[in-house]
């Protein structure tokens, strides 16, 4: 070879030197690389978010000092447990579950952990009230375990039990309730405990028929107690970054909201079991009954009550609403001016008197869009809620994506120079993070749309529930006027839209909203 | 080593290229502040998944791993491409691609989210990388065309 016959005493040759840096031009050639990688780079970052300053939520709010809060719940099956459970308190009976399940599942020993690292809301349930026994016995026992122990554990005092809601909402060891009855109960509880000075977290919808709806508006507001409905998306971190991007007219005009629920199966289309120690001995069957119209005692009905309308209502109040209260948070939509809605009883012909598919569409010619709901029995296609718009459409679940439009007007210049690719994600919000990102490179693109990133959140999980409750809570001790929320404003137009929308199904015909007289005609 | 002509040009492009390739990856990730390795480790597949979630979703400990993987990979890319410590940089790399390779091994019956681009039945493109990086370490060219050919020069001077 050529360098064997190089001689030492010679020293460094030319050759030495031009094979020894025969890679500085490779050098040159990667620096230039680089340069335009970068300059790519800031040209994005800078184009891309120029002028976009979303408001990003910043973290868990802190818990307002004050007397630890007396609390009686009025309903404590499915959905009372679980908000039990967002305030710190579960049957201890479960407790053993999860730790059983927790020694061989690491799922639920970080689940069996978040909920033990909870913080403390510095509440006491007093109280509790439900027309079943297993329930209200049950809530007793949650609400005694104040150590968020296994049933071999320490309890403190147990709630008392009530056997009516208005004993409860009498009852001087109650400041405030909580109501997770089924739907055609809501109001009633609300007015009592309204009545009696009570502050209240209701669930959604706020009402059944509506009349009501105007009385505890009024009620709610004469007695100025501290309201909150229960829609618990209030909470969501990225609809909180949606409102702020939709501000700053990131994706322009919208014209159409598509919002929807899947639901392909029976928990979902609400055929829940039934509990074998259910009796008409187990069950105050006439306060389950309550305003309804009069039904033999029927287990089904009692714990399928969404499956009738004579309890329930149906998807327009039931699952429509939180689509519909998280685009009233993001957008002030407010009462649409006409509701039009069909569908069927098409699937579960199981005796229901509630369609299981609907369709609805409300318009808002003041705002020039049109909100659409469709219910479905089919899951696979994964069906955020789309908001379309002249320069960009917006897909929001908990988290937040923004796809530029090819006819945009605002991104029309950074399409032509290629800065933006339509059709593309252009950038995302992933709850947890303190920023939103330019999505820039392939690999982003790609992941951002699949929603892989999301999967796993950064810092703290935090129930959403328990995060409304706060609110509610910090409200009360704070004691000056303020509302949560959802107060009983924004629970106004949350029932008056599903009612419209129900109404319009069972006449088949639209309905309109009359601002000036508030009535739907 | 005695090398035929073509021998040694071969080699050094195979060198080069590969030095070209990790230090191009690994100056982008350096010079891009929110790149992370997250979303890649996150869709890891194969028996070695679990741990690559764990490095993703420990925030510490996915930090060491991206500046390990950047540095590392323009730092090994530079010292081919220059031949310079030549030896300690392709097992370096090898190393690197053999986690690639583990976080996402193109076995049968794994899928990712990331799709592929060709088809693969054991061996990938990574695997082959690495292979031609054990090429480079078997038959060392830098002491002929590369800064360890000056390196060693000056140590023959000075004896």
């Amino acid at each position: 070879m050529s360098d064997n016959n190089q001689k030492p005493k010679k020293g460094i040759s030319r050759r030495d030197v031009l094979a020894g840096l025969a890679s500085l031009p490779l050098l040159g050639a990667l620096g230039y690389g680089l340069y335009l990688n970068s300059q790519d780079r800031k040209k994005y970052s800078a184009d891309i978010l120029h002028n976009i300053k979303p408001v990003i939520p910043k973290g868990i709010p802190p818990l307002v000092e004050g007397p630890e809060l007396r609390l009686g719940l009025v309903g404590t099956g499915g959905r009372g447990r679980y908000i039990m459970k967002a305030l710190g308190f579960v049957n201890p009976a479960r407790i053993d579950e999860w730790n059983s399940n927790a020694a061989t599942d690491k799922y639920w020993e970080e689940y069996l952990k978040e909920f033990r690292n909870q913080e403390n809301l510095n509440v006491k349930i007093t109280a509790v009230c439900d027309v079943f026994d297993n329930n209200a016995e049950s809530g007793m026992a949650a609400g005694a375990n104040i150590h968020r122990n296994g049933t071999n554990g320490n309890m403190g005092d147990a709630p008392k039990r009530f056997l009516t809601y208005q004993e409860l909402c009498a009852s001087p060891d109650v400041d405030a309730v909580i109501i997770a009855t089924p739907d055609h109960l809501h109001v009633p509880v609300v007015l009592e405990a309204a009545r009696h000075g009570k502050h209240v977290y209701c669930e959604k919808p706020l009402s059944w028929t509506v009349p009501e709806t105007f009385e505890v508006r009024k009620v709610v507001k004469d007695t100025g107690i501290v309201f909150q409905l229960g829609h618990q998306g209030r909470q969501t971190e990225s609809y909180q970054v949606a409102r702020s991007l939709i501000e700053q007219d990131v994706i322009g005009k919208i014209s159409l909201i598509e919002v929807c629920t899947n639901r392909n199966d029976p928990n979902g289309a609400w055929v829940y079991d039934i509990d074998p120690a259910a009796s008409e001995q187990t069950i105050d069957w006439k306060q389950f009954i309550g305003p309804a119209p009069w039904h033999d005692f029927s287990l089904e009905r009692f714990f399928r009550w969404r499956c009738w309308w004579d309890y329930s209502t149906g998807l327009s109040g039931d699952l429509f609403t939180h689509e519909y209260d998280a685009l009233n948070q993001i957008l002030d939509l407010g009462i649409p001016h006409s509701a039009m809605a069909s569908g069927g009883i098409y699937f579960y012909k199981d005796g229901r008197t509630v369609p299981d598919v609907l369709n609805m569409a409300f318009e808002y010619p003041d705002k020039d869009l049109t909100l659409l709901y469709s219910a479905t029995l089919s899951s696979e296609k994964n069906r955020g809620k789309s908001i379309m718009a002249h320069d960009a459409w917006m897909e929001l679940d908990e988290t937040l994506t923004v796809y530029p439009d090819r006819s945009s007007t605002r991104y029309r210049d950074q399409i032509k120079q290629g800065i933006i690719e339509p059709g593309k994600p252009l950038f995302s919000y992933i709850p947890g993070q303190d920023r939103i990102d330019a999505i820039t490179t392939p690999t982003e693109k790609y992941f951002a749309g699949r929603g892989l990133l999301y999967t796993y959140r950064d810092g703290k999980a935090v129930d959403t529930t328990n995060l409304h409750l706060r609110e509610w809570l910090n409200c009360i001790r704070l004691n000056n006027g303020a509302q949560p929320s959802c107060d009983i404003d924004q629970a106004f137009e949350e029932a008056i839209t599903a009612h419209m929308g129900t109404i319009s199904y069972h006449e088949g015909r639209r309905t309109y909203w009359d601002k000036e007289k508030e009535e739907i005609v | 080593m005695q090398y035929s002509k073509t021998g040694l040009v071969s080699l050094v492009i195979l060198r080069m290229a590969i030095g070209w390739h990790f230090f191009y990856e690994g100056m982008v990730k350096i010079l891009n502040p929110a790149w992370t390795s997250k979303a890649y480790l996150l869709d890891s597949g194969g028996i070695f998944k679990s741990l690559f979630e764990w490095m993703a979703t420990n925030s510490k400990v996915l930090l060491f791993t991206d500046f390990l993987n950047e540095w590392g990979l323009a730092l090994i890319g530079f010292s081919l491409l220059t031949g310079w410590f030549t030896k300690f940089s392709s097992i370096s790399g090898m190393l690197l691609l053999l986690f690639y390779y583990l976080s996402h091994p193109a076995f049968p019956g794994i899928e990712y989210l990331f799709p592929s681009d060709g088809s693969y039945f054991i061996i990938n493109k990574t695997l082959v990388e690495l292979f031609a990086l054990f090429v480079i370490y078997s038959f060392p060219t830098s002491h002929i065309v590369g800064i360890e050919r000056l390196v060693v020069k000056r140590k023959t001077q000075s004896q």
